[in-house]
């Protein structure tokens, strides 16, 4: 590492000598800032290079291609995989399943989220604990948290039928039932995520003044008032971040939906198929390169219609002081 | 005139009395209600938990008995042996320590040398980098899937450690993180230690990674989770016990598995184990660190 370090310093003195022997101090100090600037940077441009910006590329371009990733041609489709994708009732299928994921996951999420975030950031005893409780399951890994709730919902030796039974209910056939696979998919979602969405919140809220509380209860608001008038819209910037990219998020859904419907992946009649499996199916089972380079653009235009968005309204939904 | 007075004085005390009274309770039962909720709330979270560790306890016949027992009735440690021995989980979790430690460390030197570039240096093209880093950003890596399986099958990496370990070392994000962190240092304390001739090197590791210990430890952290945690990438580019981690060898051994529940969960609680240990240890770092950076993984 010394060597490296003097051999560096030996090669920039004698190049900014060379070049700049009259060279101001300023000038001088920045030049060798960007030498040094370059060195550091070497590793993330490589590799945000061929792993980020030449993908990118290359991902349209292979999109308007037909290949199996082992025949030597690749023959030029134009739009066809699109045309084929749009008129893929599958695709659409795997699109409207992500859209309910999404929507039914995230908007429940962030609401429950709120009210954890509002009840932990007061002083109540055990709070830390109870934080911890609710965090916990966001960095547990996806597939294992998912090979449990197939254990909880399987139809026939599930704890959850078993709790069905107890309040007196029918038991279900969960991730065997069409009606039911998305909603148990989304309710994993819903564990798995709120304690991540509590704790951004509770970033949010330690911002929030405590003198905009104590004025508040001076002029006599409820709890529920204080809520409403108060939190809410001052922590809007937070809910509309934390919406947002979840949605980001919730529409690249893979991991859950991969381990709770094994072989068909799609689970009963595909009614868990999402987007992202959907491209995986294509891609590594198939081996449809340029179709699943396709599908794989749709979800990247549906993301980035999300980010627009948020760059947009940000101005708009959002409450500064 | 004195009694006159007196008297609706003392039933005015004794209103506020009983009304105070009477909030204290309200507020009690508030209180009372919402630890309520918070406790059930909170087993709910950790149900699932307690239900995998249970189960993975149990026998295969009393695992599937209908209506469950709450509590294992014998601690049958020989199905973490089995589900031990019916996969190779030995190598799984040589696998996902070896490539979590070395993106850990491998991003963590990037981050903090980008950081530091971006936050301290005045260099040529800055902006302009800058902006294309950020750009990155917005580019879902599900996107990229594809056509990185392409190059790296090009590069012959497929079912090698390289490719878990070089496309994961770099996060925009954290050089974001890290570089508004590194700002906050006093513009002065640069000066004084570029006159005293520290040099740039010097002066990023003898006085500025020190000073932002806390945020380098969080990044470094959330990085090992998410790396233990990788699922879809790790499951594309590899197609061998040799290099596959945790999560993917628990997939496959779910499938083998079958109606072995017991043994499954046992194998998902080992695969959990090392999160909850560092989260024991380190819960505080973790979600602060999440709090502070608000990162997605």
């Amino acid at each position: 590492m010394n060597s490296a370090r003097e051999l560096v310093g030996r090669v920039a003195r004698r190049f900014l000598l060379k070049r700049t022997g009259e060279m101001s101090l300023g000038r001088r100090l920045f030049w060798q800032d960007t030498l040094w600037a370059y060195l550091f940077l070497i590793p993330p441009i490589a590799i945000l290079g061929v792993f980020v910006f030449y993908p990118a590329v290359r991902s349209f371009i292979l999109s308007l291609y037909d290949w199996n990733m082992i025949s030597p041609v690749k023959t030029f489709a134009g739009f066809e995989n699109y045309w084929k994708l749009l008129h893929s009732p599958l695709f659409w299928k795997a699109f409207w399943n992500t859209c309910y994921y999404v929507f039914g996951s995230v908007p429940i999420t962030a609401t429950l989220a709120l009210v954890l975030a509002v009840v932990l950031n007061s002083k109540i005893r055990g709070r830390t604990l109870f934080r911890a409780a609710f965090f916990f399951s966001y960095i547990t890994p996806t597939v294992a948290a998912a090979m449990i709730f197939r254990w909880i919902f399987n139809s026939q030796y599930g704890l959850a039928n078993y709790l069905l039974g107890v309040i007196g209910l029918p038991p279900v056939k969960w991730l065997m039932d069409p009606r039911f696979s998305m909603p148990v998919v989304i309710f994993f979602s819903i564990w798995k995520f709120v304690g991540y969405q509590m704790v951004l919140f509770l970033a949010g809220l330690q911002n929030i003044p405590q003198e905009v509380y104590e004025a508040a209860s001076v002029d006599g608001a409820s709890a529920w008032q204080r809520f409403w008038y108060v939190t809410f819209p001052l922590i809007s910037p937070y809910t509309f971040f934390v919406v947002l990219t979840s949605m980001m998020f919730a529409f690249r859904v893979f991991d859950e939906v991969y381990v709770m419907f094994p072989g068909g992946r799609g689970g009963p009649l595909n009614a868990a198929m999402t987007t992202m499996v959907f491209v995986y199916n294509e891609a590594f089972e198939k081996w449809h390169m340029g179709y699943a380079s396709a599908a794989a653009l749709c979800l990247f235009v549906v993301i980035i219609l999300l980010t627009a968005i948020q760059w947009r309204l940000r101005k708009r939904w959002v409450f500064y002081e | 005139m004195r009694t006159w007075h007196s008297a609706p004085r003392a039933t005015r005390t004794e209103t506020f009395q009983l009304e105070a009274l009477w909030q204290r309770r309200r507020l009690f039962l508030y209180r009372a209600s919402l630890y309520l909720l918070l406790v059930l709330g909170a087993s709910l979270m950790v149900l699932p938990f307690y239900w995998m560790v249970t189960t993975s306890f149990k026998e295969l016949g009393e695992a599937l008995r209908m209506p469950p027992t709450w509590f294992p009735s014998a601690l049958r440690w020989e199905n973490w042996v089995n589900a031990w021995s019916s996969a190779p989980f030995g190598r799984y979790f040589f696998n996902s320590f070896f490539v979590s430690i070395v993106c850990v460390i491998g991003e963590v030197l990037t981050t903090i040398l980008a950081a530091y570039a971006f936050a301290r240096l005045n260099f040529l093209g800055k902006e302009a980098i800058w902006w294309l880093f950020m750009v990155t950003i917005m580019i879902p890596g599900e996107m990229l899937l594809i056509p990185n399986y392409i190059t790296l099958a090009r590069f012959g990496w497929i079912d090698t450690y390289w490719a878990l370990i070089i496309p994961w070392i770099v996060s925009v994000y954290w050089i974001f993180f890290l570089r508004q962190a590194f700002m906050t240092f006093p513009r002065d304390l640069w000066d004084t230690a570029q006159l005293d001739g520290c040099g740039r090197w010097r002066f990023l590791w003898k006085i500025l990674v020190p000073n932002f210990k806390a945020a380098i430890a969080a990044v470094a952290l959330i990085k090992f989770i998410f790396s233990w945690n990788a699922f879809l990438w790790v499951l594309i580019v590899t197609n061998s016990e040799r290099v596959r981690t945790v999560p993917v060898g628990l997939s496959i051994f779910s499938s083998e598995a079958g109606i072995y529940y017991n043994e499954l969960m046992a194998a998902s609680t080992m695969a959990i184990l090392p999160i909850v240990i560092l989260f024991i240890f380190s819960q505080r770092w973790i979600i602060q660190g999440v709090m502070r950076t608000g990162m997605k993984f």
